[in-house]
């Protein structure tokens, strides 16, 4: 077993067991810091793939922005104790048998798919995930996508402070 | 490493962001598996530009092909955390109504 493979299984099990623990977690707070194990492991699977700038892009915008929006947001709102009375047993059940068929059917598809047989993710080498290579294109083939991105920001900020914004005739009770 | 392996651990990240949408009951928790299905979609994204960079390298040692599944990618990221801004305000709104963050609180369009 060569060092790249027990990355990849390292890796692997580490996104499933956060991303388990997101789900099964009581507390909020615990939920957060459990997906952000599952970004950290997701950027090592980027730098396993050498799509470097990915990588520190999903670990800055993701782990680093917005998680800590999150954490904020969890900690304003004083959530931090079990708030979620969850008493229907039956919705659970429900939820994990639909989205456990859901996993089996696209497993299976997956495994079963001709055009898949062979094929392998090349890993460690080609350069097309350096920067040089991205900003390249993203600058020449993609810069109005780019551009427009920039609207899209501007417009959720906008939104985010309007609907964020107290009312005044509201009473200061939060 | 087979991409067949790459494949299955982003579907089975991707469902277990489904089951959290469908199972838990905190309008936070359901936003973050919202995200955890985003992160799956571009792991796979990922693995398939390099799969089909790994192709067309054999052919031509000089291309760049593969490399618009990474800026998808990026453009995903970017379209992301514009939506968290947005949704985390609705929250505080809905919090700032309700006192909770339940959504079977929200089982009507006006209070």
């Amino acid at each position: 077993m060569s060092t790249t493979e027990i990355l990849f299984w390292f890796l692997s099990a580490l996104a499933l067991a956060g991303a388990t623990m997101v789900l099964i977690s009581k507390n909020p707070i615990h939920s957060i810091l459990w997906l952000i194990v599952v970004f950290f492991a997701i950027s090592g699977h980027y730098v396993l793939l050498n799509a470097q700038f990915l990588a520190i892009v999903n670990i800055i915008v993701y782990a680093g922005a917005i998680m800590v929006l999150f954490l904020f947001v969890v900690m304003l709102m004083n959530l931090n104790s079990d708030t979620e009375p969850q008493k229907n047993n039956w919705l659970k059940i429900a939820g994990a048998i639909s989205g456990g068929s859901l996993m089996l059917i696209m497993v299976d598809v997956v495994r079963s798919a001709a055009e898949l047989q062979n094929k392998t993710a090349m890993v460690k080498e080609g350069n097309i995930g350096l920067i040089k290579n991205l900003g390249k294109v993203l600058f020449t083939d993609y810069i109005v996508p780019f551009e427009i991105a920039s609207v899209l920001f501007l417009s959720a900020m906008v939104g985010a402070v309007v609907i964020g914004k107290k009312e005044s005739g509201e009473p200061a009770n939060m | 490493m087979p991409i067949q392996y790459y494949i299955t651990l982003a579907i089975v990240l991707f469902c277990i962001g489904v089951v959290g949408v469908l199972t838990r009951r905190n309008a936070i928790i359901i936003f973050m598996c919202v995200e955890l299905m985003l992160n799956a979609v571009n792991l796979m994204l990922v693995a398939f530009s390099k799969m089909h960079h790994g192709a067309a390298l054999a052919a031509n040692p000089n291309t760049i092909a593969g490399v618009e599944a990474q800026l998808f990618v990026f453009f995903i990221m970017v379209v992301a955390a514009a939506e968290v801004s947005v949704g985390l305000a609705i929250i505080v709104m809905m919090y700032r109504n309700t006192h909770s963050v339940d959504v079977n609180f929200l089982n009507r369009l006006k209070h």
